[in-house]
């Protein structure tokens, strides 16, 4: 557990110190949004009505950003291999780096949503849900991340194929996600589609990590 | 189970049978188009209330299953090459997957070739054809994953991985979507049900949709015949500049 | 003639009904063509190296088959 928790530090310590990384996704998340109201046109009302899906696909496309970070840095400097011949797991390895992702990578992202909801007229009931919607959810992205991140790591033109094979697998969360913030702003009950959001991280918590490092294994044999 | 399987693992007689077996699809095949055909233009009637449209059903619906059945298959086939380390397992998914994608494509052009005269325009957010075209992306991965790889045996298995990461997702999807749809539901659209299933229109339907069936495997073995000799070539060429 | 305008015309849907079967037809077909030359042009590349081993294995003593 010392070990696990460790690398997960170590992670994080990395991502902190490489701060532009941080940075620069937060920008693309706040950039991206702010096209919308650019393309849309500024009418409040009718921001408020597309505001909780334009801030979910944001939030999905700058995590797709991030994903290469979890394993390519290290495959390039060779820590993955030390990684994958140390005593932990490789299933558990892989879980703490999608974990240090989640708190680096996804976990900023959420933090900075109330702002953008503000802008785009949404009702504080809906900000709310939106920041727990986000915190139950975004996990899978994560995870399902991984995945991806893991069969493409090593290739040359990863990215594009990474983004093929990761955002059809986002579209349950993003659907479930934006209902349960369109149900609090309508007053309706949403505790169905977070509990449905918190279904699809633990299946995937425990699918994911088995996936990848299967996949990560491929890479590096 | 195990022994089966290994009197099928040995490439050269999976060769054998499916050649054995390929006239006889090809046959089957144009035999149940014929018919199919038949039934579907000049023996079924029209529906009272969609008029000559609900012929365009009878290419849509068996394309629709093809689509989903060739990613099962391709789930289980890639589980079977993971497993049991089956040498064809990997080659016959990657052989269904380009058949797979025209199916899922079909699916799609003549669905919104349907909703034209049904909804007024082309393409409608519509529960199943929205699945359809997630599909379609998923389809698309999976051939990308095998292109992007050098080493076959490699993308074989990380094309495996890709499809049961994804047959695990798809009825999450379908669920997701088919709810994500109630949500929206416009006032005025019929949905793609159709008419209530009458036996007229049940048989040509069933007969078609063996067609497809058939039609599938008969280019499905061409297909995994050219994978085996393709891996072949490989090999032997591998061999020749080895010598 | 005027059955088979009647047919072609499809009750007025003809010009949906006939496109989709068209397009079927037509993916379907060229799906068929492809697959057959892929086939056929790899066999064409695998006859000569086929050829080459089988006369080169009788020459030497058969020493191991490490293909397949």
């Amino acid at each position: 557990m010392n070990k696990f928790t460790n690398l997960i530090i170590r992670d994080i310590r990395l991502a902190v110190r490489q701060g532009s990384a941080f940075t620069m996704t937060l920008s693309f998340f706040v950039v991206a949004v702010t096209l919308y109201p650019l393309g849309v046109g500024p009418e409040l009302n009718i921001l408020a009505r597309i505001g909780p899906g334009v801030l979910w696909v944001g939030a999905l496309l700058s995590c797709l950003l991030t994903l290469d970070r979890i394993f390519q840095a290290d495959f390039e400097d060779g820590s993955l291999d030390q990684l994958m011949l140390g005593s932990l797991p490789i299933e558990l390895m892989t879980l703490a780096k999608i974990i240090a992702h989640w708190l680096t990578s996804v976990v900023p992202l959420i933090l900075i949503t109330p702002i953008l909801a503000v802008s785009l007229n949404m009702p504080a009931d809906g900000i709310w849900v939106m920041m727990l919607a986000l915190l139950v959810g975004s996990p899978v992205l994560s995870l399902i991340g991984a995945v991806g991140a893991g069969l493409t790591v090593g290739m040359r033109r990863g990215g594009v194929l990474l983004s093929l094979l990761v955002l059809p697998l986002y579209i349950p969360v993003l659907i479930f996600g934006v209902a349960a913030v369109e149900a609090a702003i309508a007053v309706l009950p949403m505790g169905p589609h977070i509990l449905l959001l918190a279904g699809l991280s633990l299946g995937a918590l425990v699918i994911c990590p088995i996936a990848a490092a299967a996949a990560l294994r491929l890479a590096v044999e | 189970m195990a022994v089966d399987l290994h009197k099928f693992a040995n490439p050269a007689r999976f060769l054998r049978i499916t050649s054995a077996i390929f006239p006889w699809a090809a046959i089957v095949t144009v035999l149940l188009l014929a018919v199919g055909l038949y039934l579907a233009l000049f023996a079924s009637p029209e529906d009272y209330q969609q008029g000559a449209t609900v012929r365009i059903m009878f290419v849509h619906v068996p394309a629709a299953w093809m689509a989903m059945s060739i990613y099962v298959m391709m789930a289980i086939s890639s589980a079977t090459g993971l497993i049991w380390k089956h040498p064809v397992a990997d080659l016959s998914a990657k052989a269904a997957a380009p058949i797979g994608a025209c199916f899922t494509f079909l699916a799609l052009v003549t669905g919104s070739l349907w909703g034209q005269p049904m909804w007024g325009t082309f393409w409608v957010w519509d529960a199943r054809l929205t699945s359809m075209l997630i599909l379609f992306f998923l389809y698309l991965g999976y051939m990308a994953i095998w292109g992007s790889f050098d080493d076959q045996s490699k993308a074989g298995k990380a094309a495996a991985i890709l499809v049961l990461i994804g047959a695990i997702n798809v009825p999450i999807i379908k669920f997701s979507v088919d709810w994500w749809n109630t949500l929206h539901q416009p006032a005025s659209v019929a949905t793609m049900d159709g008419p209530k299933i009458h036996s007229s229109i049940l048989t040509p339907l069933l007969v078609m949709g063996l067609a497809y069936t058939s039609l599938f495997l008969t280019i499905f073995i061409i297909r995994v015949k050219a994978e085996i000799l393709g891996r072949r070539l490989r090999i032997l060429r591998l061999a020749h500049v080895e010598d | 003639m005027s059955t088979l305008n009647e047919f072609l015309n499809m009750g007025g849907y003809g010009a949906f009904v006939w496109p989709s079967y068209g397009v079927s037809a037509l993916i379907l077909i060229c799906l068929i063509v492809l697959s057959i030359r892929h086939l056929r042009k790899i066999e064409r590349e695998l006859k000569p190296l086929e050829t080459d081993r089988k006369s080169r294995r009788r020459r030497k003593v058969p020493t191991g088959d490490t293909v397949q």
